[in-house]
């Protein structure tokens, strides 16, 4: 089959964003689009001499990834109509490898939520069941890519903001190993935990994606130097030999069994493919969401400093003075779970509590990082876990915020230790996606794709939608 | 470690917010809901553990302290919300006039 030119695949995607109802009106997980101009860069993609890799390939990039032709909002209305002066180095790869940016994705503001109800711009709809969140923070980027508008997307994860949506809306996502991928223009939420992520509609998309934009970046301090390999060569490496681990902190009693059938089910998939299956134990795993609400708090607390009416955005004036004007710029253009986090970070860190609480969460951080060391020094290969507890959820049924933030128990051990994580999908309940997940070695991302790619072919068409 | 009025005032004073008196009782609830799910930690034993940023990027070099050349795409100008003869106009540190006003 002939690949469609850069113009024929914008075209359809425009097409498809259209009879899905992408906008408020609809879907919500399309913020920014430009028809014209992105039809204009198609052109030039097609006119190149020779065809581009990604020509076919539009993208759907999160709104807090900065773009040159698109508002970066990052989902608040304190970045309202902000357009970067700069593009992130991740979208500048992109377009390189003949990609085109077709819109920005909504997400929760600054990628804090998991469920991108925390939008300035109102919550994104799940495709295939629009009465359910499509996960978060990169609700967007996930439903974009499952309603078919775009292959691959761009999202971030601090916690599980790209694997979390990913399985929710029955695609794949990848938070590569903390130092992969180059942040430059991404907007800072927790600097120690923050990562680009792919979302693709398979595994062999979100591994073309993450070929292109991994590796050292000049403008990014914290990108690593470390070789990229061929990640879709791992389609047809064996699975003969390999360990799997299994942790039992991820497969607790309450689990639904129906999840755990569809873990037991992929993990005998492993088995017929010639792997062992081995129990292991990750024992902090129960302390993660605490460190997790402690350190990116903390972090965003800085963060999210720099908006203050003067160099960014929303400026809301009176006659009171300058730190009036603040005040009154941050408490107008931040959302409740943004001031939340921002309150809960700055006391943390106060005088009187840093010991107690942040501290003490960089230290119990430290023994789950080295929980994964020891399993990976034990000569497990690749971990195996369900992506989240359930399926996607309904659009307001969570209103506790602790009870939110659990959603991200299964994901942020991956960012807190800086581990390589994907999410793909490994079956159904009530009709609705479930995600499995592989975690790897700190940059044996080639070893998390290999495994990736044999659990999708085991399984099948019927593991996905 | 309960979470008092006077402690979220103090915090948000600190994040320049303002924040309402009926959010406040709110806030004052929700923090000390997640914080104490928080306790747990203080039962870990940590003596001996030593902590660092980010864990396991060895690979992360020393560089010198220097960055190569960053190439805006847009004009100062066209980035400023307020430009006047060539000045960035920011608001007063005090004032009693808004900056539109000021001659």
């Amino acid at each position: 089959m002939t690949e469609p030119t850069a113009v024929e695949a914008v075209t359809a995607s425009f097409a498809r964003m259209e009879a899905v109802r992408a906008g408020a009106d609809g879907l919500n997980c399309v913020l920014w689009s430009d028809r014209e101009r992105a039809l204009a860069q198609a052109r030039a993609v097609d006119a190149r001499a020779e065809r581009a890799p990604l020509a076919g390939y539009p993208v759907a990039v999160k709104d807090n990834i900065a773009t040159l032709d698109l508002p970066t909002t990052c989902g608040s209305r304190i970045l309202e109509g902000y357009v970067s002066p700069y593009e992130a180095t991740v979208v500048s790869r992109l377009r390189a490898a003949g990609s085109v940016v077709l819109c920005k994705t909504n997400c929760d503001e600054f990628a804090m939520g998991s469920s991108n109800e925390n939008s300035a711009y109102g919550p994104v709809r799940n495709p295939l069941d629009p009465c359910r969140v499509p996960g978060g923070s990169s609700g967007g980027s996930a439903a974009a890519v499952a309603a078919g508008i775009a292959r691959i997307a761009l999202g971030s994860e601090t916690g599980g903001s790209v694997r979390q949506p990913a399985a929710f809306c029955g695609v794949v996502g990848v938070k590569p190993t903390y130092g992969r991928v180059s942040r430059f223009g991404l907007v800072a939420f927790a600097s120690s935990l923050d990562q680009v992520g792919v979302l693709g509609r398979t595994v062999d998309d979100a591994a073309l994606g993450m070929e292109v934009i991994a590796g050292r970046d000049p403008y990014d301090s914290t990108s690593a130097d470390c070789p990229v390999p061929r990640y879709r060569e791992g389609a047809i490496r064996s699975m003969r030999g390999l360990t799997i681990g299994r942790p039992a902190e991820y497969f607790p009693a309450s689990l639904d069994p129906r999840v755990t059938a569809l873990c037991d089910r992929a993990l005998d998939a492993f088995r017929a493919l010639g792997a062992q299956v081995r129990d292991i134990s990750l024992p902090h795993t129960d302390l993660a969401i605490p460190v997790y609400y402690i350190v990116a708090p903390a972090e965003a607390s800085s963060n999210l400093a720099r908006f203050d009416g003067v160099r960014y955005g929303l400026r809301v004036m009176g006659d009171d003075g300058l730190r009036a004007m603040y005040e009154r710029t941050r408490s107008r253009g931040f959302g409740p779970e943004v001031t939340r986090r921002v309150l809960l970070g700055t006391y943390v860190l106060s005088a009187g509590y840093y010991d107690a609480y942040y501290k003490k969460a960089q230290e119990v951080r430290a023994c789950i990082t080295d929980d994964f060391r020891r399993a990976f020094a034990s000569g497990v290969d690749v971990i195996f876990t369900p992506t989240t507890p359930s399926p996607a959820f309904e659009l307001g049924a969570k209103s506790d915020p602790y009870e939110m933030y659990l959603n991200d128990i299964f994901t942020c051990t991956a960012n807190l230790s800086g581990v390589p994580g994907i999410s793909l999908p490994i079956g159904h309940v009530d009709h609705l996606p479930i995600g499995g997940q592989l975690l790897a070695r700190h940059f044996d991302e080639a070893g998390m794709f290999a495994a990736a790619y044999a659990l999708e072919r085991a399984l099948g068409e019927d593991a996905r939608r | 470690m309960a979470v008092t009025r006077d402690d979220v005032a103090h915090v948000a004073g600190l994040a320049r917010l303002a924040i309402s008196d009926e959010r406040m009782t709110e806030l004052v609830e929700q923090l000390n809901a997640i914080l104490g799910h928080m306790d747990v930690l203080q039962q870990v034993d940590t003596r001996h553990v030593e902590t660092t940023a980010q864990e396991g990027n060895e690979s992360l070099p020393l560089r010198p302290d220097a960055g190569p050349r960053f190439e805006m795409q847009r004009t100062l100008e066209q980035m400023a919300p307020e430009m006047r003869g060539g000045f960035f106009l920011v608001p007063r540190l005090s004032t009693h006039e808004d900056v539109s006003d000021a001659s």
